[in-house]
This record gives C-alpha cells, structure tokens and sequence, in this order.
C-alpha cells in the first residue's frame, strides 16, 4: 500500500466497525424490546 | 402477487418470516464482502494516478450509494404510510433511518479520508457533494430527533414522514451535483454512456462490494425491523401469545 496504507486499512477498519456495530444496535433493540414485554406479559399474567 | 404483498405488510406474519429470511441476505452478503475486500485489495492493480489510495473506492461507493438509498426507502415508505395508512410503512421508515444514518457517516469519514492525500485536505465546504451530503445526514438526525421528541407513535409517525418526504429533494442533488456545479468528485464511473470507466480487475471487486453492501444492509434492515414492529404491536394479542409460547426471541 505503500504511503497510503494509513488511508486504505482505516477506511476498511472503520466500515467493519460500523457494521459491527450496526449489527449489535439491531440485535440489542431487539433483546430489550423482547425483554419489557415478557415482564409486562409475566406480570398481567400473575394478576390474573 | 398482491395477495403475498397484503400478507407481508401484516406485522405477526411478517415478524415470524423475518428471522428466517435474515441469514439468506446475510450470508450471500458477507461472501460477497469477503471477496470483494480481498481482491479489492490485494488482485486488483494500483490505479496510475492515485495508487494504492483508489482502493478506498471499494467501501466509499457502497456506503455512498446506501445513504442515499436508506433515505429514498425512508422516504417511500413514509409516504406510503402517510397516505394508505400501512402500519408495516412507517415501521420500515423508522428502522432504516438509523441504518441510513450510519452509512452516511461512513460516506462521509472513508470520503474525508479519501481526500485527505488525494485533495490535500479532509473536508472542502464549497464542495456540493460533500455539502450534500453532509445535509443527508442532518436529515437523518432530525428525522430521529422528531420521531424522538414525540411520544404518540401514529403522531410522530405523521410528523417524521413529512420532513422523510421533503428531504427527499436532497438526494437528486447528491446524485447530480458533480454534473451540475463545480466538485473536486469526479463524474460518474460505474452508471455512464459507453459503459463503465473501470477495468474489469478494478470493477468486478467493487460491484461484489455493492451487492455485498447491499444484501448485508437489506439483513440489518429486517433485523431492526423486527424490533419495530414487536415494540409497535407490543400490546396486541398475537405479540402476547408469542411471548408466552417462548418463539420469537431470537
């Protein structure tokens, strides 16, 4: 890569990374999200 | 045709189709990424005026050309919410816009970078591509900020769609700003009459980037989407009985 390499593998590095993190944001809205509502539905479910 | 359109947009069917469609975006992706990096970067030759630094291209293009695209689903499926009412629209307009936020940014940090030893500088405000699309980005954060600041969801569903919907003017500006003002971007290189400027050792790794980008995001997309949409019909009777049959949490 020559004089440029600093340049190239950052720009690659930094697109993994944002990927990664795409990825995990997703998965984690998700385990939350999933997560309230079996409370809330546990919860009604031993008022009842 | 219809009829298996009608059924995806109803949210319980399509929250148990996502999950199995997400590895059939998501591996093909990530083989096409695989390859394209390596030969991107290691079979395709230097270029004669910028060297090794061109290889950039091979993130910079996809992430472009996503932020872009992220922002006219966002805006379509707002639309399509706005007017026909399609819960599944504004759904898919919430999930795509953190997503199109994120590859903006990569547009924009891999562009800097890019032009750092190729312009002499990280960033040039009198030029329109850059300008643009750092204007896509502000869309994006505003577009968020306003779904945040709401806490009625058909409410802020309403009033994000209709700045989705105006926003939308800026990405034919991004798209054509290099023909139509002054830019240190160079023309279009891929979509051009005669067909595209590359040879085909540089062209085929950055088409395998495209298409990579393209599925992984479309496997990101249904993944956040499905977080939506469980978190939108969170007090519907079908999410309840999910949860109580323990499916869905992966």
């Amino acid at each position: 890569m020559g004089p440029y390499g600093l340049y190239v593998w950052s720009c690659f590095a930094l697109t993994a990374i944002v990927l990664v993190i795409c990825e995990w944001r997703a998965r984690t809205r998700h385990r939350h999200v999933y997560r309230d509502i079996e409370v809330r539905v546990k919860a009604l479910g031993d008022t009842e | 045709m219809w009829k298996f359109l009608h059924r995806l947009a109803s949210p319980p069917h399509f929250y148990r189709i996502a999950i199995n469609l997400i590895p059939w975006f998501a591996m093909p992706g990530l083989l096409l990424l695989a390859y394209g990096t390596y030969a991107g970067l290691f079979v395709a030759p230097a270029d004669y005026q910028q060297g090794d630094a061109f290889r950039i291209i091979y993130v910079h293009v996809p992430a472009a050309y996503l932020s872009m695209m992220a922002y006219m689903i966002m805006a379509v499926s707002a639309g399509i919410g706005l007017i026909w009412r399609m819960k599944l629209a504004h759904a898919v307009a919430a999930a795509v816009a953190p997503l199109g936020a994120s590859f903006t940014f990569l547009a924009l940090a891999t562009g800097s970078i890019w032009g750092r030893p190729m312009w002499g500088t990280w960033w040039e405000w009198g030029d329109p591509r850059l300008t643009s699309e750092l204007v896509l980005l502000f869309l994006y954060f505003g577009y968020m900020a306003l779904r945040n600041s709401i806490d009625d969801t058909s409410k802020a569903d309403r009033a994000s769609a209709v700045l989705a919907m105006v926003g939308a003017v800026n990405v034919p500006i991004i798209h054509f700003s290099v023909e139509w003002w002054s830019s240190l971007h160079q023309g279009s290189t891929l979509v051009r009459k005669g067909g595209p400027a590359m040879d085909a050792a540089m062209l085929y790794p950055l088409l395998a980037m495209i298409f990579g980008f393209t599925l992984v995001f479309g496997a990101l997309l249904l993944r956040r989407l499905r977080a939506e949409v469980l978190f939108r019909e969170r007090r519907k009777r079908w999410v309840r009985d999910l949860i109580l049959s323990g499916n869905g949490k992966r």
